[in-house]
Order: C-alpha cells, then sequence, then structure tokens
C-alpha cells in the first residue's frame, strides 16, 4: 500500500472526480446555486463515500464477481439510508435545500466507480483514504462552482456580502438553472487550457496540440460502469460513437 | 391539477435535464449520435414508465403498510436494478428486434438517476398511480427530447473545426446545455 497521505492528495488534485475524471455531473450542476450547498452536499457525499468505499474493500473477497455491482449498490444504498435519516433528524434546513439529491447519492457515479475502480482491489484503510481524498475533492470542486456562481448570483460567497449592492448588480441567470451549466463548462475550459499548455510544454515549440475533446467526451473513462459491461469494449459506444 | 396540465408540465416547464438537473451524465456522454441518443430515449422512456409503477406498488403496498418507508432508497434502486435486467432478459426473448436497439442501453440506465429520481418525486408529491404514471411517463418523454435535441446540435458542432480546442468536447457541450435551458425556462408559468 501506498502512502496515505499520497492517496488522499491523489483525490483532492491529480485525480479531481469533478475536473478530471468528469464523475457526478448531477449533482455538481444541481445543488451549487451556493457555496454552502456545495460544502453540505459535498460532505454528505464524503461521509458515504468513506463508509461505502471501506465497507465494500472488506467484503471484497465475498462478493462473487458476477453480482458485484448489485452488491455495491445495496452497501451504497445502506450507507445513504442512514446518512439520510440523520440529516433528517439534527439538520432539517440542510434536508430541505438538497432535498431529493440525499437519496440520489445513491446513484452519484463517483461512488459506484470508486467502489468499482479502487475498493475492490485495495485494503480497508487504503480505501477509505480514497473516499477521503476522493469526498474532499469533490467537495473542493463543489465550493469552487457554488461560490463563483453565488458571487455573480447574488454578490456574496457563503452569504457573506462581496460586493456592494449599489456596486454590482447581480446577475441572476447564475443562480438559476442555466448558470450551473455554463459556470461548469467554462471551468472545464480552463482545466483544458491547462491540460493543453502543458502538453505543448512538453513538445517541441510552435507545435499544434492533439488535444481532442470530442474523443474523450465519447471513451468510456467517465462511465462507472465501464469495467463491468459485459463486452470487452462499452457496447454503447462501440455500437454509436466509435470513431 | 389535471393530468394534461401534468403532462405537459413534466415535459416541458420541470424537464428532467434542464430544470431538475437529472440524468446528466448520459445526457452528456450518450449524445454524440442522433440515432443512440433515440435510442437511449426509448429505452429510459420503457424503463421509466415501468419502474414508476413498480415503485409505487412497492411503496404504498408494502414500505407504507409495514412501517418500512425509510428504507424506500434502498428498496427503489433494488427494484430498479431487477427490473432493468428483467427487461433485458424478457426483451432478448421475446423481441430480438427491439433488443437490438435497445438492450446495449439497459445496463447503462440502472445508474442513471433520473429513473430513481422520477420514483422520489412520485413518493414525494405522494401521487395516486395514475398520476405516477403520467408523471414519469411525461418526465421520461421530457427526457427523450433533451437527449435528441442535443445529439442533433452537437453532430453539427462537432464539424466546427475552428473552435477553440479548449472548448471542444465537454466545454461546449456543457455550454450548450446551458443555453437549451434558458430556452426552457420560457416555458415556465405555462402550466398552473
Amino acid at each position: 500500500m501506498g502512502n496515505p497521505l499520497k492517496t488522499i492528495v491523489n483525490g483532492l488534485l491529480a485525480e479531481n472526480p469533478i475536473f478530471v475524471l468528469v464523475l457526478g455531473m448531477c449533482p455538481t450542476i444541481a445543488v451549487t446555486s451556493s457555496a454552502m450547498n456545495g460544502l453540505s452536499m459535498g460532505l454528505a457525499a464524503t461521509a458515504v463515500l468513506i463508509g461505502s468505499n471501506a465497507a465494500i474493500s472488506a467484503l471484497r473477497r465475498v462478493i462473487p464477481d458476477e453480482i458485484r455491482i448489485p452488491s455495491f449498490i445495496v452497501v451504497i444504498a445502506g450507507f445513504v439510508t442512514v446518512l439520510q435519516l440523520i440529516i433528517a433528524a439534527y439538520f432539517p434546513t440542510l434536508d430541505k435545500a438538497l432535498g431529493i439529491f440525499i437519496p440520489l447519492i445513491v446513484v452519484n457515479c463517483i461512488i459506484l466507480a470508486r467502489a468499482e475502480a479502487f475498493a475492490s482491489k485495495n485494503g480497508v484503510f487504503a480505501s477509505a483514504c480514497d473516499g477521503l481524498g476522493m469526498g474532499l475533492g469533490f467537495t473542493l470542486a463543489l465550493i469552487l462552482i457554488g461560490a463563483i456562481r453565488e458571487l455573480i448570483g447574488a454578490g456574496a460567497v457563503f452569504g457573506v456580502q462581496v460586493f456592494a449592492p449599489d456596486f454590482y448588480q447581480p446577475a441572476l441567470l447564475a443562480i438559476l438553472a442555466p448558470g450551473g451549466f455554463i459556470t461548469l463548462g467554462v471551468l472545464m475550459a480552463v482545466m483544458h487550457q491547462l491540460k493543453i499548455r502543458k502538453e505543448l510544454k512538453s513538445r517541441a515549440p510552435l507545435a499544434e496540440s492533439t488535444y481532442d475533446g470530442w474523443a474523450e467526451l465519447g471513451s468510456c473513462s467517465g462511465c462507472a460502469l465501464a469495467g463491468a459491461c459485459r463486452k470487452t469494449e462499452c457496447a454503447v459506444k462501440k455500437d454509436g460513437e466509435g470513431k | 391539477m389535471n393530468l394534461l396540465g401534468l403532462l405537459i408540465s413534466s415535459i416541458f416547464v420541470n424537464n428532467i435535464v434542464f430544470m431538475r438537473f437529472l440524468g446528466c451524465c448520459p445526457f452528456l456522454g450518450v449524445s454524440g449520435k442522433l440515432e443512440t441518443a433515440k435510442g437511449m430515449g426509448l429505452a429510459v422512456v420503457f424503463v421509466i414508465t415501468f419502474s414508476s409503477v413498480m415503485t409505487w406498488l412497492a411503496y404504498n403496498f408494502l414500505l407504507a403498510p409495514l412501517g418500512l418507508d425509510y428504507l424506500y432508497t434502498l428498496a427503489f434502486i433494488l427494484i430498479i436494478a431487477a427490473l432493468v435486467q428483467f427487461v433485458e432478459i424478457v426483451m432478448k426473448k421475446m423481441m430480438p428486434a427491439l433488443y437490438k436497439s435497445l438492450g446495449i442501453f439497459l445496463p447503462l440506465i440502472t445508474t442513471n438517476c433520473a429513473v430513481l429520481g422520477v420514483a422520489v418525486i412520485n413518493m414525494n408529491e405522494k401521487y395516486d398511480l395514475l398520476t405516477a404514471v403520467v408523471n414519469a411517463f411525461g418526465t421520461a418523454v421530457g427526457y427523450m427530447l433533451a437527449i435528441v435535441m442535443m445529439a442533433g446540435i452537437r453532430e453539427k458542432i462537432e464539424l466546427n473545426a475552428s473552435m477553440p480546442r479548449c472548448m471542444r468536447g465537454l466545454p461546449i457541450a456543457l455550454i450548450t446545455a446551458g443555453l437549451m435551458s434558458i430556452a426552457f425556462m420560457g416555458f415556465s408559468g405555462l402550466v398552473k
């Protein structure tokens, strides 16, 4: 097993679940209308990730390979139910703000993808660390998106007024539905630009980047079920989107 | 609210992708070709409509009377996973032609949060069976509409060679979805 700290930092930066692995889009767009909502959703998902990763890792020799996906989902759903009851009991305002997205943590691609890619192959402690790192990476990304949207849409961050109302007229669109898509799109473009710049630096000057975002979007990399697809290649992509 | 109003509202006003943000992963991942998007959309309509019936029955006749309603997340996801498997097996045996076009999407649908989302919405709103099915069907049609429109647009923008490299793929797809979402906001207030 590698250094546990390294596993955690890996989830935060090098394999950030949202910006690098592109998993779990739905809650990312839906609950980030403010930085606070992003933080709470991130922490909720982190709690589930740590628990499910540890439990699945502990059970990895018991679960037969053929039915591992349904088994993983049951374990994850168990942890989500526990979390749901805790939130409803102790944080009713949070329960109202996140609403339907708390039960939907079950089908968040990040959690199933980490169970499949990491927890089913590694020890309990390493898997818990991976869950913590991935969860914190997810939380960080949600806070970033939430803060940007809240700043543009309400002139505040974490509810604290940053721009005086007579200085800046908030663009409400940013905290409405379309703002989520557009903010994430712009942030993704920035991430791509950083990737392209890094690639160009390592090669001859004036060379053209070979980076192709369309191929990346069409590939199976972001699909939690890529490893579980019964065919060697993901059938959907091979059939329809193969290039 | 009457059923026709609910149908229109679930397709357009509360469009599942643009207004409720459910099912975004397959919406962005499987919208590369118009044909694939159609297949995915049809499979989603099929599964959502069926699963809403099953989850409604399970909740109202099994979980609620036994006082186990807090287990709904666990029960719903199991029902959906089992249903998807069942549909796949039956379809393979009885309707090979349909299976050929829709079968490959079925495993992907288990983890599509739109399916679980509709079941939870039906439960939260305390719909009766008919209303729940109409809501589920409308939502699924709204999903199909969104993914097919997105695929149509993507087929065109992927041909644009002058687009900056950093915008290709996910960024422009997300911004397109944002613009479509603005258009869908125009439907708000259509149904009271």
